[in-house]
């Protein structure tokens, strides 16, 4: 178990605690023994920065960090390449715990193993881009030469070759930042720490380096830590999301998990803000096709499901479930008007857009809107796997749990049926309500759910 | 007015300065070879340079200056050194100017050698800090002439007491700034090059020490004017130079003399202040500063 464990984790932390103080040390035993209570601290000269942090992070995955500021991430970032060093627990990158090297091997693996990037980029103010891009080569004593070639490179890649000779202080933020990400690349580490590094720069900016660090992490795979505050940029970059709250990890998951199944109110509450409709897919708000037929089965059995569904179109798919399209009640009635015994003939694809499973809900909203008939949803193969109705797509923009209340709140088949959807806005702000705060029997369990409901008349009013 | 005084009396008299001379004293008599040779070293930088400064012709050395300012600041400043130094060399007093700048020259070297890693220290560790800055404190407030005092009975009178005297009191302000603008320096790009695992040492000398340098560089310029301002002071324990030239017509009354000395220190200081100022400028953090500052 754990020599497969090793393969897979690049960086590995147990039972981490950062304790500021005088008795920095007894505080963190406190802790332990008080499974992470704070009231147990009172009346030591201590501050905890972080408290029992355990989280793997895999090989070639994003992994972020997200809290508000003073819950403790930029002390955690700081442990994981011992530029702080941790009052209790361990901190393993490759299978060695770092808190136990001595100052020099700490360098050597720095030098080797891990590098970062800075909030404030931290670029070396009097040496140029291209020196500073060469920074962590030219500290491993690397030629000039090939330090300058890869340097040129690490600057390519970030689209600042042209910069090369400049001072960083002509270039502006977001150029300044792929400088510092520049610095990471040409380092050739394996792990990639990004402590708040787009929280600088302005929001369009920051957009567009976010972009290039999707599009190089699909290139290179480097396993990345990034530390935000910013929920939208956690939930676009992070493979995985650890949420962190007053020095605790109080979640860790992949984007939709956290907006779906938030562990507690506070995360609840932080992710009642997201933009939900770039996060969540298709497939997490789809709902079951019923007005389904095979294509062989003829007009006939076409209007009797036309009938019994009390649709105005169905769904047809060939061989393997494929999806082909619909047949609307007008053009089944024309066909067993003619004698036709297949459907092949009268199959369209006007009447109902499709779209992949793992389309953002925001991209799903032209195409809805130009479909009369709820939008079909296809995954990879081309298979139906689901459908989804105007309305649903409007709940999904309200910050509602649709799936949720869609798919667990398990009404009848009846209220499934694609285009005579029962499940309208103000019941499933009910069912959010109640499934946001998970399980616990706290009276003010409500409270979170005004809170998620608010933003949605906003965002209705002006969607995307 | 008696009650007064018996209350008073009650105040004991500490004897600080009987204290201090024992020392002196004490120290004269069994560290003799140390000053002796701290003498001779003083000497043997001194006396070359004067020689050096004075040989050439004033006319030379005139010239010399005025390139230097060309160079540094631009035709303006190298026409106004000309202007300056041509008018001190054509007093009767350019050989006395020429050692006040060797002396200048030697005691802030002297000065800087000690103030810089001074100050790198002072800046890295708290615990010295804090024993160095009252040290600091005192050396700056404690009037200039007092340092001429101990600084006789070391060395005698000549040339080396009044470069030491002058070294205790021009150092301050160059273990200050060296402290302040390695503090200065922005703390994330210190822990940039930890965390790309440079040594300590790598980043003193390859960050820390060059964003600094702006800052130090005005170090450099203060240390050198007070360095002026006590040679001339030095001229009373026999140092030479223009501070002699002052005293001279102190003590005959001779207001021309004194005015030309004057004037001679004023040109001299200028010059100097000017030219370091400019080399402050030329370090690739202060353009770099300056690149901030436009964009």
């Amino acid at each position: 178990m754990p020599i497969g464990m090793e393969t897979v984790s690049a960086l590995r932390v147990k039972s981490l605690y950062k304790v500021y103080g005088s008795r920095a040390d007894k505080a963190a035993e406190i802790l332990r023994n008080s499974a992470g209570r704070d009231d147990k601290l009172a009346g030591l000269p201590v501050t905890a920065a972080v408290v029992d942090a355990n989280f793997e992070v895999r090989r070639g995955e994003i992994f972020v960090v997200m809290g508000l500021s003073g819950s403790g991430k930029s002390t955690l970032i700081r442990m994981l390449n011992g530029l702080l060093s941790p009052t209790h627990g361990t901190v393993e990158i490759d299978g060695v715990d770092i808190t136990k090297l001595k100052p020099a091997a700490l360098r050597k693996l720095r030098r080797e193993k891990i590098s970062m990037v800075f909030q404030h980029f931290a670029l070396q103010p009097h040496r140029s881009v291209l020196d500073n891009a060469g920074y962590a080569l030219e500290i491993a004593g690397l030629p000039r030469a090939e330090r300058r070639e890869k340097a040129l490179q690490a600057l390519r890649m970030v689209g600042l070759d042209g910069s090369a000779d400049k001072l960083p202080q002509e270039l502006s933020g977001g150029m300044r930042q792929r400088v510092g990400l520049a610095r990471a690349l040409a380092a050739g580490t394996d792990i990639m720490l990004m402590d708040e590094a787009f929280s600088a720069l302005d929001p369009l900016i920051r957009r567009e380096v976010q972009d290039q660090l999707l599009g190089l992490q699909a290139e290179l795979g480097k396993t990345i830590v990034f530390i935000t505050h910013d929920l939208n940029e956690a939930m676009r970059l992070g493979d995985r999301i650890a949420v962190m709250r007053a020095g605790r990890i109080v979640q860790i998951g992949t984007a939709e998990e956290i907006l779906t199944d938030p562990s507690n109110d506070y995360v609840a509450q932080f992710v009642a803000d997201v933009d939900r409709t770039r996060i969540l897919t298709a497939s997490a708000v789809m709902e079951r096709p019923l007005g389904v037929v095979d294509v062989n089965s003829g007009p006939r059995v076409a209007a009797r499901v036309l009938r019994e569904t009390q649709t105005s179109a169905v769904y047809v798919t060939g061989r393997d479930k494929r999806y082909l399209g619909t047949v609307t009640a007008d053009a089944a009635t024309q066909a067993v008007r003619d004698g036709r015994k297949n459907l092949q003939e009268i199959v369209s694809t006007e009447y109902a857009h499709t779209v992949e499973d793992t389309t953002p809900v925001a991209d799903i909203f032209a195409a809805s809107a130009q479909s009369p008939a709820p939008v079909a949803v296809v995954d990879s193969a081309g298979r139906l796997v689901g459908v989804i109705p105007r309305v649903t797509l409007l709940s999904a923009l309200g910050n509602l749990s649709t799936d949720t209340a869609g798919a667990t709140a398990t009404p009848g088949p009846a209220d499934e049926v694609g285009t005579s959807p029962t499940t309208d806005p103000t019941r499933a702000v009910g069912a959010a309500g109640t499934a946001a705060p998970t399980g616990n029997g706290d009276p003010t369990a409500e409270v979170p759910a005004q809170v998620v409901a608010e933003p949605s008349a906003r965002l209705t009013g002006e969607p995307a | 007015m008696n009650s007064a005084d018996s209350i008073d009396d009650l105040l004991p008299y500490v004897r600080i300065g009987d204290a201090f001379k024992v020392g002196v004293d004490w120290s004269r008599d069994h560290l003799s070879a140390v000053f002796d040779g701290i003498a001779s070293a003083v000497d043997s930088l001194v006396e070359p340079l004067v020689d050096l400064l004075t040989a050439p012709p004033a006319i030379v050395m005139v010239l010399i200056f005025a390139g230097l300012g060309w160079w540094l600041r631009g035709w303006k400043f190298g026409l106004g050194t000309t202007l300056g130094l041509g008018l001190v060399a054509g007093l009767p007093i350019w050989e006395q100017t020429m050692s006040t700048l060797a002396l200048v020259l030697v005691a802030s070297g002297i000065a800087l050698l000690l103030a810089v890693p001074l100050g790198i220290l002072v800046a890295e560790s708290r615990r010295v800090s804090a024993v160095v800055r009252p040290v600091l404190d005192l050396m700056q407030t404690m009037p200039a002439f007092v340092y001429l005092i101990p600084a006789i009975f070391y060395f005698g009178v000549g040339a080396v007491p009044g470069v030491l005297a002058t070294v205790v009191f021009s150092m301050p302000p160059g273990v200050r700034l060296t402290e302040l603008g390695l503090r200065q320096v922005d703390r994330e790009v210190i822990e940039a090059g930890e965390a790309f695992g440079a040594s300590p040492w790598k980043i003193l000398l390859r960050t820390k020490l060059p964003l600094a340098l702006p800052t130090i560089m005005t170090g450099v310029n203060q240390v050198i004017m007070l360095a002026l301002s006590m040679v001339v002071i030095a001229g009373m324990v026999g140092a030479g130079g223009l501070g002699e030239v002052i005293m001279t017509a102190l003590a005959r009354v001779q207001v021309g003399a004194g005015f030309e000395g004057g004037i001679a220190v004023v040109i001299l200081a200028v010059v100097l202040d000017r030219l370091t100022d400019s080399i402050g400028a030329r370090t690739a953090s202060a353009k770099a500063q300056r690149a901030m500052q436009q964009a």
